[in-house]
């Protein structure tokens, strides 16, 4: 399957990575040759075949509505690249 | 040759040595040889040997159990409390964990010592530990190869005798693969097995932990402690854990074992094929009836496993964005020069493409296509397995098509990568468990021999393994590190 | 041109749950920025969210109430975008299997009109936190507390067809959130948040038009406003030639109007799939009845009960029902006299909550109980006290002066029946005003008023009004 360099820009946008003009070829070459791979799959036929989310067909545990969790703040906020008056700070943004 | 952890466990039972000094002799020889291979990011030393010394109160006082003492290594995507937890990414590259992986706290409860942390393809993404921020390892057995990956680090850092187990997670292969470059053993148990609370996610629904050790016994006794159900892991299955090392005795007569005839078709190279064949007659000596299978879908499990894992990891790796943790560009404009460069300078190539795939195949209009169309596969997989099981007990086959290739050999085509891992990543998309034992040597490097079980079958799986181990020696050997 | 109004209401109703949605960090409001955000909330590498049960039960209790179906399995789903205040960069939702089905709420946009509006789902998701653009002078500030507190989104049919009748749904659903425990409803602390969807049609046309959505809405009064000035800015704009753009606005409620967000980012691709970290929630038949059987008597239940049995007026009946408070107050006084019903009832939305408005205190702080109401309203219906006089009594028993009984006998308070005693009353005006007694028997009906004022002044109120307005006029007959 073929992408267009338009398209690796868009997808590079959605997954807000930055790349640099010269590696749009490469990533264009090398992502068009990963979808040939993934289009293998059309060669199966999966019609009435029910998706597999999960290996063991278990269903979601419920926990209890009770509060264990204390005020870590401190140790979570000693790694964050910026933080003032304990709120992370990131450029500002309009609404 | 190298230690066992059932020789340490002894050794330290019997006082022939302490926790501290066996420590130090595996720190001795990491200084010693981890420049050449790599294996290892981070080198816990004085954390080690306080642990050790602590360790060593504890047998003295007569409280010590299965682990208490013995030296290991962790995968670097297992979160460590207050040290570096890298994923082998620049993005984590001064990550200190807040907290500690279910995993590393059943260590810890044990009064086990850390090493270190191991070298590992970026974010658990590859086949050959050559994609890591810190530069790709080495295989002991000869330099100028890869060590397999993801888990490259700890496979290489036990076979070179600088760990005597280790930690690793597998996805699509990613203890295997490696254990079977490395002439080491490896398990990936069930999905649900081994708790992910802590495990820095790759793709959530196939990743699993899994021990590493030169022998199958080795890896019973840490699978022992890994495994078990973990409330905070809601896909963490709450299964008993049986007593691993008490099944390894079992004999194997009557054991059923089916070789898949997609397994041994065109692709595998023709010495590791008759590695295998060998190993297979070794089973047959040791009483098991070998029959033919079929796993009719096992060529469209790769395109499969990528479709699911890339979509999975490309929705795990957004809460990377330079905000409250990891690498931050400098001087961001606004909001999105923070994500786009933050992001673009942090992850390497191997991730960016899994990311972009991931999204792309994710977008508007192309859900139903790829990934509900992989899910349909990957039940039609599962399947075949099924239908494999209700006519043997274990699946056997290679490990890897070839055995280790050299650095550099397949990078330049990322999909010439995703090949390697033909055998092992069906297994992961039925959940299954399945583990890796060294079974051969051609030019002088190790080949793998891949036993697959049904669901919740470690024992089984260990068993065989042992068994095999205990009539062969393929486990025992050891390359000489330069 | 005639036009109709389409308009279909999105409402976050935050779940009054103790701890989070996936973690059990706490959901307490007002605490200091980040202090209640655990790593799960953070999304810190190696976390994953664990179901908080609590929150499935109030989804249900939500389902049931509204007679919607309750999905037997329901599946969590990732909404993939960026922004500051949402942390994994994805939010955990429900996208296409939702915990609650179709369900329907019935409203009453005005008295004795009843319109059936459809719920077309209502699913679970996590909140994302705060960002603070006013802390500093070139960054927003990030406070993640309130990320992953549970929320409840309650999707309507584009069904309602007025700003009337989108506040009169917004106000039910706010009723019966908290009439069902499930959501405080503090629309100030955020807790209740409607956007709206709206869009205009040529009245008889069957396709919809392009709607617009609002958001920034925080109280019933605004959502009024701005869905008005919505319909007017949409109608001026096609009938001047222009399209109506599919696109989000933020209500100004300084300048009461809508207008585009000024961010614009392309209509996000959500890249929705089921999150691999969660199970489907499987809810059986067993589980949905023992929620069922859990519910007090519902709103919509109590009001045609109380049409029906106690033949209140529509409009009370409406009023009682809504909230648990007043309706438990009134079950609760009507428990002891069933036969006061009606001027219960009105007390209750007259004199009551004018009192407790003016205070402000609730229903259950109320310095009058429900006891203490119906031993005042015993005396009215027995004739011991007239209505007006009541009033009196009943400012006496709010201070706290004792009950109605007591106040009556001190401040000698009993309405005057004795005949004969009002007669006697009757007699003295009539003797000292001849001027007016003429005025009444040349035929001017309003000087009785006159007369039975000055009887009510000698009485000091204390005359039974009907027994006075009945003498008075068998006396002034010539």
């Amino acid at each position: 399957m073929s992408l267009k360099p338009e398209d690796v820009k868009n997808i590079a946008h959605l997954a807000r990575l930055a790349i640099s003009d010269d590696s749009i070829s490469d990533y264009t070459r090398d992502l068009s040759s990963i979808l040939d791979l993934v289009e293998q799959m059309n060669q199966v036929n999966t019609d009435h075949v029910q998706p597999m989310a999960h290996p063991m067909d278990a269903q979601q545990r419920l926990r209890q509505d009770t509060v264990t969790e204390v005020n870590q703040r401190d140790k979570f906020q000693s790694i964050a690249p910026d933080v003032e008056s304990g709120l992370y700070r990131v450029p500002k943004v309009i609404e | 040759m190298n230690k066992t952890i059932k020789q340490i466990q002894l050794g330290l039972a019997q006082g022939d040595y302490s926790s501290v000094e066996i420590t130090r002799d595996y720190l001795t020889r990491i200084k010693q040889h981890n420049s050449s291979i790599n294996a290892f990011i981070t080198v816990t030393e004085e954390q080690a040997l306080q642990q050790a010394t602590l360790a060593d109160q504890q047998i003295a006082a007569g409280q010590s159990t299965a682990l208490t003492g013995i030296p290991l290594a962790h995968k670097d995507i297992f979160c460590t409390d207050g040290t570096l937890t890298t994923c082998g990414s620049r993005m984590l590259e001064n990550f200190r964990a807040p907290y500690n992986a279910n995993v590393i706290e059943k260590f810890e409860a044990e009064h086990a010592v850390m090493l270190g942390k191991t070298n590992m393809d970026e974010f658990a993404m590859g086949s050959s530990n050559e994609s890591s921020y810190f530069g790709p390892v080495k295989n002991p057995w000869n330099t100028e190869c890869v060590p397999g990956g993801s888990s490259g680090g700890s496979a290489a850092a036990i076979a070179a005798g600088m760990a005597p187990g280790a930690t690793g997670t597998d996805t699509g292969g990613s203890i295997r693969q490696p254990a079977a470059l490395c002439g080491v053993s490896g398990i990936k148990p069930t999905y649900g097995r081994v708790s992910r609370y802590g495990m820095i996610a790759y793709a959530s629904s196939l990743d699993q932990g899994g021990p590493m050790a030169h022998t199958a016994e080795d890896c019973a006794i840490l699978l022992q402690t890994m495994a078990g159900f973990d409330a905070r892991d809601s896909t963490s299955m709450e299964q008993p854990v049986p007593d691993y090392c008490a099944a390894l005795n079992q004999d194997l007569g009557g054991l059923k074992i089916g070789l898949p005839k997609e397994y041994f078709a065109e692709g595998l190279n023709d010495d590791v094929a008759r590695c295998i064949d060998e190993s297979i007659q070794q089973f047959t000596k040791l009483g098991a009836e070998i029959r033919e299978v079929s796993l009719p879908n096992s060529k469209i499990a790769i395109p499969t496993y990528y479709v699911v894992a890339m979509a999975e990891c490309s929705s795990n790796l957004s809460r990377f964005d330079g905000v409250r943790f990891g690498h931050r560009c400098d001087d961001p404009k606004d909001l999105e020069d923070l994500y786009k460069r933050s992001r673009g300078e942090g992850f390497g190539e191997e991730v960016k493409r899994r990311i972009m795939i991931g999204a792309y195949t994710l977008s508007a209009g192309y859900y139903d296509a790829f990934y509900l169309k992989a899910q349909k596969l990957r039940r039609l997989i599962s399947q075949d397995f099924a239908q494999a099981f209700a006519e043997v007990d274990i699946i056997a086959g290679p490990t890897t098509p070839e055995v280790a290739f050299k650095t550099g050999d397949k990078t330049a085509d990322p999909v010439s990568m995703y090949l390697q891992d033909i055998y092992t990543i069906s297994v992961n998309l039925a959940g299954l468990p399945g583990m890796s034992i060294p079974a051969g040597l051609v030019d002088n490097k190790p080949v793998g021999l891949q036993l697959i079980g049904n669901y919740f079958e470690e024992s089984r799986l260990l068993n065989a393994a042992h068994q095999f181990q205990l009539n062969t020696d393929w486990h025992q050997q050891s390359p000489e590190v330069k | 041109m005639q036009w109709e109004t389409v308009i279909g209401l999105e409402i976050h109703a935050q779940l009054a749950t103790r701890s989070k949605i996936f973690s059990a960090a706490s959901t307490a409001f007002g605490a200091e920025p980040n202090t209640q955000a655990c790593a799960v909330d953070l999304g810190l590498p190696g976390v994953l969210p664990v179901l908080n049960a609590e929150a499935v039960n109030m989804a249900i209790k939500f389902g049931v109430a509204i007679d919607a179906e309750i999905g037997r399995e329901s599946v969590f789903a990732r909404k993939n975008y960026f922004y500051p205040d949402l942390p994994k960069g994805y939010q955990i939702s429900q996208f296409e299997l939702p915990i609650v089905g179709k369900g329907e709420i019935s409203i009453s946009p005005q008295e004795g009109v009843h319109k059936v509006i459809g719920v077309t789902r209502a699913h679970l998701e996590e909140d994302a936190g705060k960002s603070l653009h006013d802390q500093f002078p070139n960054q927003t500030g990030i406070d993640l507390n309130r990320a992953g507190t549970p929320l409840l989104e309650i999707v309507s049919g584009p069904d309602l067809r007025s700003a009337k009748e989108a506040v009169a749904y917004a106000r039910k659903i706010h009723a019966l959130v908290q009439f069902l425990d499930i959501c405080d409803g503090n629309m100030q602390e955020g807790s209740f948040r409607c956007d709206a969807n709206v869009s205009v049609r040529p009245l008889g046309e069957a396709k919809l038009g392009t709607r617009a959505e609002i958001k920034n809405i925080n109280s019933f009064r605004f959502l009024e406003r701005a869905i008005n000035y919505e319909i007017e800015r949409q109608v001026e704009l096609i009938e001047d030639g222009g399209r109506v753009v599919q696109e989000t606005r933020l209500y100004d409620a300084d300048k009461n109007e809508t207008r585009s967000m000024r961010s614009k980012e392309e209509a996000n691709d959500y890249r929705y799939f089921p999150d691999p970290d969660l199970l489907p929630v499987r809810v059986t038949d067993a589980d949905i009845e023992a929620i069922r059987a859990s519910l007090p008597e519902l709103p919509e239940q109590k009001r045609q009960r109380y049409v029906e049995q106690l033949n209140l007026s529509e409009y009370n009946a409406e009023l009682l029902s809504g909230s648990r408070e007043i309706a438990d107050y009134f079950e609760t006084a009507l428990a002891s006299a069933p036969e006061l019903s009606s001027l219960l009832s009105n007390w209750i939305l007259g004199d009551l909550t004018g009192a407790l408005n003016k205070s402000e205190k609730s229903f259950a702080d109320s310095p009058v109980s429900p006891a203490l109401l119906i031993g005042l309203l015993r005396r009215i219906a027995d004739n011991t006290i007239s209505g007006k006089i009541a009033k009196e009594v009943f400012e006496a028993i709010w201070n706290g002066e004792g009950d109605a009984d007591h106040i009556i006998e001190s401040r000698g308070l009993k309405q005057i029946t004795d005949s004969g005693a009002i007669e006697k009353l009757i007699d003295d005006v009539i003797a000292k005003n001849p001027e007016q007694v003429q005025q009444f028997r040349e035929g001017k009906e309003k000087v009785l008023g006159f007369f039975v004022g000055q009887i009510m002044q000698q009485s000091k109120g204390k005359a039974n009004p009907g027994q006075v307005n009945q003498l008075l006029r068998a006396k002034l007959k010539p």
